[in-house]
């Protein structure tokens, strides 16, 4: 690569810590599923899943910090501050970049109550955790259709890898919540399980 | 600094047990999982770890509540 | 439940020598082989409603007169009454009449029986709290329901209601009138406990708080608004004053709902004599039937046995020393010839299947203490089976959300006590038990789904 200009450099940085960014990204939702099915980790304590959920999601909006600015500095596209927090208002490819803006906004908003967990109570925060679910699709989405990158090799390849690890979890998640006993027969299924026959049979 | 005691909000604990590993001085799981937590004030010197076991757990289930 | 209520056509007297301390009894139920009161009955009878002229006006009556909640917890109603009356914003009045007690029946006939009472009561409550409305929170039941509903209106066509009242039905779950669990049914939500760190005012929202009280509680107030502390004070002891309906299980099969004074002997509530019918032999019986043990305070209450119930009274100041508690009222007398474990054991079962499944504690400890106490029941149960339902109960002890694995815990404990000799039988291959029938009441019909709780 001779010649990089400085504003090359800007904006390979900046599609560099994209990638970067959904995989940790990626990791940061399996981790989450992990931790609400109550999945170990081999090898590691318990609480390393939530550890590691919540140390990644962090070096997640690093990285992400760094994939923006570097975005709004380069001066080969223009992308104004505005519309990285703002969906659509980007003069350059808008509708894609657009969907980054709003999955930035949903991690901001993560980011903001999991810091203030003490303050704004259980259901309002397990509530925005869950409507932010919606970040990791628009980031891929994003990342399909704001670069050529994602059209071949290296990049589609992992981009590829986070879809399937992604969707792995996510099956995984939904038949362990199909299996799950309803919190209305919880205690009649251990009931039954404890019950000796004979008294069963007795009608106990 | 003010007496501290931890307790579970026992409807939203799903039984993680991270609240154990992080604070055994303080905290036991029961046979099913479930925290029992020590009725005495958290130590000044474990306070730190307390506040670390209550942000560490994934149901925002286990709190410190200042005692009365 | 089916849409059975256990209606005394008069109300019935409690069992021997006549209820004492006096007071004027019946005051709640009509008169011995009256009608179920309507709005011109009730008012010529009670007379008119008389409103204490403003928020906060009635407490220092309530509290001179000493009247605690009948729902269970006896609590002292002018100390709520205070607490509703510096909420802010004002909390909405609440009558429960869930009744979730399955041997209780005595809301339901107070309810049948005298409905105005407690529509005048609520408005009280409405007022003593400032309250902008009311709600009647009533167990399952098309009749009454039906009559409720038409209580109401007759009451609003007259004006006499300062507040509109809605009806709300509760499901049909032992734990619907819990404060918290009818809170988040009023709010929408189904019937669950909910953790309450901090006691107070039970909150339907953020900003929206209720005064509960139980609807017999409701009807008391109405009188003593009526006839004054005093009046009230005419009844009872001076520690636990006025009368209190109460659901009695005799031990011949019959149900009745009677009014009696706080502090009456059981033996006179539930005509217990010492001796055995014919023989003269030790223990109790009442009339021909002995009897061996008795349940106070109804499936979170205690067994007692019988020689030791029959020298108490119903008081707490009695009862609380022993464990026990005068709790809704609920007293039952169980007989000889019926397995006292076995008795237990259905109880502890249905008390497992009423957990609302959300603590882990409660939903992981009751079942396996009912199933152990199934395995007691038994022929030659491993002792293996008691010290495993010890363990059970101290861990379940204290670590739900709300009082349900402590009283299951109370009312499984105090059996183990009384039915002591029972297990021992049990263990050598015996049992006492010689009448197979299920004595206590419980429903058919266990919760199979989350919309029970709805």
């Amino acid at each position: 690569m001779t010649g990089i200009t400085h504003g090359t450099a800007l904006w390979y940085a900046s599609r560099a810590t994209g990638v970067v960014t959904l995989v940790l990204l990626t990791a940061v939702v399996i981790l989450g599923i992990l931790v609400n099915r109550r999945g170990r980790l081999p090898g590691l304590p318990g609480f390393a899943v939530t550890g590691l959920h919540r140390n990644v999601s962090l070096l997640a909006v690093a990285f992400l910090a760094v994939h923006v600015a570097t975005a709004i500095a380069d001066p080969y596209v223009t992308i104004g501050l505005a519309a990285t927090v703002l969906p659509f208002a980007a003069a350059y490819k808008p509708f894609w970049l657009g969907l980054g803006a709003i999955s930035l906004d949903l991690i901001a908003a993560l980011v903001v109550t999991s810091l203030a967990r003490g303050l704004i109570g259980r259901r309002t925060w397990r509530g925005i955790h869950w409507l932010a679910y919606a970040c990791w699709p628009l980031a891929v989405v994003h990342s399909l259709g704001s670069s050529a990158d994602a059209r071949g090799g290296a990049v589609l390849g992992v981009l590829v890898a986070c879809v399937l690890a992604t969707a792995a979890a996510l099956a995984w998640r939904l038949s362990a919540a199909a299996r799950q006993i309803p919190r209305a027969r919880r205690a009649a299924v251990t009931l039954h399980r404890m019950s000796p026959s004979p008294a069963r049979k007795a009608g106990l | 600094m003010r007496q501290q005691q931890l307790r579970v909000d026992p409807v939203a604990c799903s039984g993680h047990g991270a609240c154990a590993e992080l604070l055994p001085e303080l905290i036991t799981l029961d046979e099913w999982g479930y925290p029992v937590v020590a009725d005495r004030p958290v130590p000044s010197g474990l306070h730190r770890e307390a506040r670390r076991a209550v942000t560490n757990c994934p149901a925002l289930a286990l709190a410190l509540a200042r005692v009365p | 439940m089916p849409d059975t209520l256990t209606i005394p056509s008069s109300p019935a007297q409690p069992g021997g020598s006549p209820a004492a301390g006096g007071g004027g009894l019946p005051r709640l139920l009509p008169p011995a082989g009256a009608a179920p009161a309507d709005l011109r009955a009730h008012l010529a009878r009670h007379g008119a409603l008389r409103y204490a002229g403003g928020r906060g006006r009635l407490t220092g009556e309530v509290a001179a007169a000493g009247l605690t909640g009948r729902g269970g917890a006896a609590f002292p109603v002018a100390r709520k009454l205070a607490a509703a009356a510096g909420a802010r914003p004002a909390p909405v009045a609440v009558g429960n009449g869930a009744e979730g007690e399955p041997a209780s029946s005595k809301d339901a006939s107070l309810l049948w029986l005298s409905p105005h009472l407690v529509l005048d009561g609520l408005q009280l409550a409405a007022e003593a709290a400032g309250a902008p409305s009311a709600v009647l929170y009533l167990r399952p039941g098309q009749r009454l329901h039906a009559r409720l509903a038409q209580a109401i209106a007759e009451r609003a066509a007259a004006g006499i209601d300062a507040v509109g009242v809605a009806l709300v039905r509760a499901p049909d779950r032992f734990l619907a009138g819990e404060e918290s669990a009818l809170a988040s049914r009023l709010a929408g939500r189904p019937a669950l406990p909910a953790y309450r760190p901090a006691r107070g005012l039970p909150r339907l929202a953020p900003a929206r708080s209720a005064l509960v009280q139980n609807v017999e509680t409701l009807a008391h107030l109405a009188l003593i608004a009526r006839h004054g502390a005093g009046w009230f004070r005419q009844a009872g002891t001076a520690a636990e004053p006025g009368s209190m309906l109460v659901t009695l299980h005799l031990p011949d099969g019959h149900t009745t709902v009677a009014e009696v004074p706080l502090g009456i002997a059981l033996a006179d509530l539930l005509g217990l004599a010492a001796g055995q019918p014919g023989s003269g032999e030790p223990g109790v019986s009442c009339g021909p039937v002995p009897v061996q043990a008795v349940l106070v305070g109804g499936y979170h209450g205690t067994w007692l046995p019988a020689a030791q119930a029959a020298r108490l009274p119903l008081a707490n100041a009695m009862l609380r020393p022993l464990g026990a508690a005068v709790g809704a009222g609920v007293v039952a007398a169980l007989p000889a010839g019926r397995c006292g474990l076995a008795e237990t054991a259905r109880v502890a079962r249905y008390l497992a299947l009423e957990s609302a499944g959300q603590c882990g504690p409660c939903f992981n400890g009751l079942p396996r203490i009912a199933a152990a106490l199934g395995h007691l029941a038994g022929s030659r149960p491993d002792r293996r089976a008691v010290t495993d339902l010890e363990r059970w109960a101290g861990l379940v002890t204290g670590r739900g959300a709300c009082h349900h694995p402590d009283g299951s815990v109370r009312f499984v404990r105090s059996a183990l006590r009384a039915f002591a000799a029972e297990i021992g039988l049990h263990e050598a291959g015996r049992c006492s038990g010689t009448d197979p029938r299920p004595f206590l009441p419980l429903p058919a019909d266990p919760p199979s789904s989350d919309a029970d709780w709805s």
